[in-house]
């Protein structure tokens, strides 16, 4: 069978950075095809490429053997690609039937006629086994039928294409039922779906293929039936062979030395229960999981970032009550965002005010560091993380990923922390800035500072921790030393479900 | 050079340079200054006095500006203020003494103060979009004057009162004294406290400086109250120029030409980087086109326009796009330039700039 819509050899470059590397893709009709990856391995860039949003720098694009090219968004649309994204774009305060027939309504005379377009609407919506009134209120609505509304809006056109990014992120147990039925009915009428969710279980439950990226570059594509769930993970998560310094790892399962951060079943909304943590002084505990795991909801409880809804925190022994960031950093406990651009870095000032501000906030508005002061303490940061370009001056915003990471290490180690949680500080930077930032994590336990490492890479977890938690399905399944653990080993925990995980 | 045409505040100079060397060719008097009883006087000097209450203002909206935010109430302030003061003045029955206008004075700050507070609570505290929660008090401050001075324009006879916008202090006018010194004031608290570069970090990234334990709340309050504050001398000096408290006039239109000033002065409306000096241009731009649109005889009706085309002309020349084309042309019109230079380096800077 002819592939319906085929890419092949797709690059799209960002600056020097290539966010897609050579990647091939196929998709049949009447097929439901997954993306699978990481954070940063291409999956939205690809989406993009394919319904127009993006040029592609190399490679090429076909549609039923022919070689296209789409301008925009709304070329793609017109032969038929139709996407719905993870953000929920649906107009609240029109009706469904205005969302629906959205810049396409029905005229008559030219005037646009509000009944045909209900009309239209309601056969549309019943198509979806959707009984709602198509002159109500979106907005009034549940977010499940504002997602169903946008999928309907996605159908409306003559789709031979449907793309899902994360369809069923913000749904319960009976809409994503609900919404699959939808997707096997559009299945059976021939419509190639693309379908991305972090979700392996319903990726298992719905996907006929999957096509699995790595840090950009395509790893392969395999019949969803032939796949085995492990294997899908490794190969999603990879290998890392970056040059590292071994460290010293104990072999207790309990850390040897004072506990210095110790939580006991701290319970965050969406993504994490009952996690016990025991964090000794200078330890390295990693923290290995999938995207969606829990492993941020963790990191950010842990951190104050988010208020955790229940659970005992204590810092060496004393009951803490982190309700905010600022709270938890007076108690020695920093956390370094997975997303460095969006909460970490503040874009436009210089490197030498993201390096002071956590000092300086810390020390309140009145008392500002003395610019001689604040200059040698940034210099000596640059110097000692090998910040490139080392100039002080030059906005943060401009820097390289793993030099803003590097500022972002540079700020919290600044404030001489007792606790550092760094989320996935090495993803989506070079490997020698990960090599340097990994064996910095060394250095820094061994003069006494207790981190919480979290990575999606399990042989880095490995090799950085002294102790690995595994994190998944919003619970920690297992807490081991790292030397009692291999990366097969590790790879079983994060990816199985608990049946088979014993 | 090339630094130099490319400082931010290059462009907002070069217009008031501008305008004040096309009113010394127009009318060569606008330099000139006469000094009568000990008092400064001249075309200048009444610019720098009558720019008061919008430099005031605009000086509190950069702050508010920075942090991503906006204040449409300060008109209102101004009028509310303005009502405080005279009522207290009115009903003393004494309006000459120095001490019952001091505490006329003091009291409008304070009520002033607290709108601001109200404003902050607002946007920080509650989370109302900016421009929302200041409309509320924009739409209701001039009800609230007009229910302090009974209905009335309040009007009183009070030298102490007077002095304050129109009164002369070492042979300048007091007015352009009350302005050095809240630019002062701002400057010095924004740049040598750290206050400066942490509204920077709020507006600029407000979840990013949260994770950095910046007391975000606390600056975005103290900007809506500064404003405030700022709004209610601003007022003071509007009521004390006509001696009298207005509510349907004070202050009309000022938190647009407030928000102007901070535009023209280089300030984004995104948040972020502020430049109080910027601002302080800015406002006497505005000034200063105000001052020439009187003299050039343009009927009252029609200087809306006027002064809409210069500050079209003026935006326009500061827009990015605008800067690049500019940039482009001069490149273009320099191939022996190009030839000198290494051309490697040229790119570097395209970089850089880019």
């Amino acid at each position: 069978m002819r592939p319906l819509l085929e890419l092949t050899g797709a690059t799209v470059r960002f600056g020097a950075d290539a966010a897609l590397d050579r990647v091939d893709f196929r998709l049949f009709p009447g097929e439901v095809h997954s993306l699978m990856g990481e954070n940063g391995a291409g999956k939205s860039t690809l989406i993009k490429a394919i319904t127009g949003a993006l040029p592609l720098d190399a490679g090429e694009l076909r549609l039923e053997g022919d070689h296209v090219a789409f301008a925009s968004p709304h070329e793609a649309q017109a032969v038929g690609i139709s996407t719905v994204y993870q953000e929920i774009e649906v107009l609240p305060n029109l009706s469904v039937a205005e969302n629906i027939c959205l810049g396409r309504e029905p005229r008559r005379a030219g005037v646009i006629s509000v009944r045909l377009m209900q009309a239209r609407a309601r056969e549309i919506l019943l198509d979806l086994g959707l009984d709602i009134d198509p002159a109500s209120m979106l907005g009034q609505h549940s977010v499940a039928v504002q997602q169903l509304v946008a999928i309907a809006r996605a159908i409306s056109t003559d789709v031979r294409i449907l793309v899902l990014d994360e369809p069923t992120s913000s749904l319960d147990l009976d809409e994503v039922a609900e919404l699959f039925r939808v997707i096997r009915d559009l299945r059976s009428r021939g419509v190639a779906i693309l379908f991305v969710s972090h979700f392996l279980d319903q990726v298992y439950e719905i996907c006929d293929r999957v096509t699995v990226l790595r840090d950009g570059a395509f790893v392969g594509e395999y019949l969803t039936t032939e796949l085995l769930r492990i294997d899908l993970v490794q190969k999603m998560l990879g290998r890392d062979m970056a040059d590292l310094k071994e460290r010293e790892h104990t072999d207790d399962a309990a850390p040897e030395a004072a506990v210095v951060l110790e939580a006991r079943g701290v319970t965050a909304a969406h993504g994490i229960a009952d996690a016990d943590v025991d964090l000794g002084e200078g330890e390295v505990l990693g923290v290995a999981g999938l995207l969606g795991s829990g492993r941020t909801s963790l990191a950010r409880a842990l951190t104050g970032v988010n208020r955790p809804h229940a659970g005992i925190i204590r810092i060496e022994g004393a009951g803490v009550h982190l309700d905010s960031p600022r709270r938890a950093m007076s108690l020695g406990v920093v956390y370094s965002s997975e997303d460095r651009r969006r909460d970490g870095i503040v874009a436009e000032l210089s490197v030498l005010d993201n390096i002071t501000l956590a000092l300086q906030a810390e020390r309140g508005v009145l008392r500002q560091l003395p610019v001689a002061r604040r200059r040698e303490l940034a210099a000596s940061w640059v110097e000692a993380l090998d910040i490139r370009p080392a100039d002080l001056d030059r906005p943060a915003g401009t820097l390289s990923g793993g030099n803003q990471q590097k500022v972002l290490l540079a700020r919290l180690l600044a404030l001489s922390p007792r606790v550092l949680v760094l989320d996935e500080p090495t993803r989506g930077i070079d490997v020698g800035a990960k090599v340097e930032i990994q064996n910095l994590v060394g250095e820094l336990a061994d003069n006494g500072m207790s981190v919480i490492f979290i990575s999606a890479e399990l042989e880095e977890v490995l090799r950085v921790g002294d102790r690995v938690a595994v994190v998944r399905d919003g619970r920690i399944v297992r807490t081991a030393p790292a030397g009692a653990l291999s990366a097969d080993a590790l790879l079983a925990l994060v990816a199985q479900p608990d049946e088979d995980g014993e | 050079m090339r630094s130099i045409w490319r400082h931010r505040l290059f462009w907002p100079v070069v217009a008031l340079l501008t305008l004040i060397a096309v009113n010394s060719i127009a009318r060569p008097n606008f330099i000139k200054f006469r000094v009568r009883d000990g008092e400064l006087f001249g075309a200048i000097i009444t610019i720098l006095r009558d720019s008061a209450p919008l430099m005031l203002v605009a000086l509190g909206m950069t702050i508010v500006i920075a942090t991503r935010g906006i204040d449409l109430s300060v008109g209102a302030i101004m009028a509310v203020s303005g009502a405080v003061a005279l009522t207290i003045i009115d009903n003393s029955g004494d309006a000459g003494n120095l001490g019952v206008v001091l505490i006329a004075v003091v009291a409008a700050l304070l009520v002033s103060l607290v709108l601001g507070v109200w404003n902050g609570f607002l946007v920080s505290v509650l989370g109302i979009q900016p421009i929302i929660a200041t409309l509320v008090l924009m739409l209701a401050g001039r009800g609230v004057a007009l229910l302090i001075t009974g209905g009335f324009i309040t009007t009183v006879n009070s030298e102490p009162f007077s002095f304050i916008a129109t009164g002369y202090l070492f042979v300048l006018p007091f007015a352009f004294f009350i302005s050095v010194a809240a630019i002062t004031v701002i400057g010095l608290v924004e740049r040598r406290t750290a206050l400066g570069v942490l509204t920077e970090a709020v507006g600029i990234n407000p979840e990013a400086s949260r994770l950095a334990g910046v007391r975000s709340r606390g600056i975005i309050w103290g900007a809506y109250i500064v404003s405030g504050t700022l709004a209610g001398l601003a007022g003071i000096l509007y009521a004390s120029n006509i001696r009298a408290a207005d509510a349907n006039a004070a202050g009309v239109f000022i938190e647009l030409y407030a928000i102007l000033a901070v535009v023209l002065g280089g300030t984004s409306l995104n948040g972020g980087k502020f430049s109080i000096a910027g601002t302080v241009i800015g406002v006497l731009i505005i000034q200063t086109l105000d001052s020439t649109i009187l003299f050039l005889g343009v009927p009252s009706a029609q200087s809306p326009v006027f002064f809409a085309i210069v500050v079209v002309v003026v935006v326009v020349v500061q827009s990015p796009r605008i800067r690049n084309a500019i940039g482009r042309m001069s490149r273009s019109r320099q191939p022996k330039a190009a030839a000198v230079e290494p051309p490697v380096e040229d790119k570097q800077k395209a970089e850089v700039t880019r």
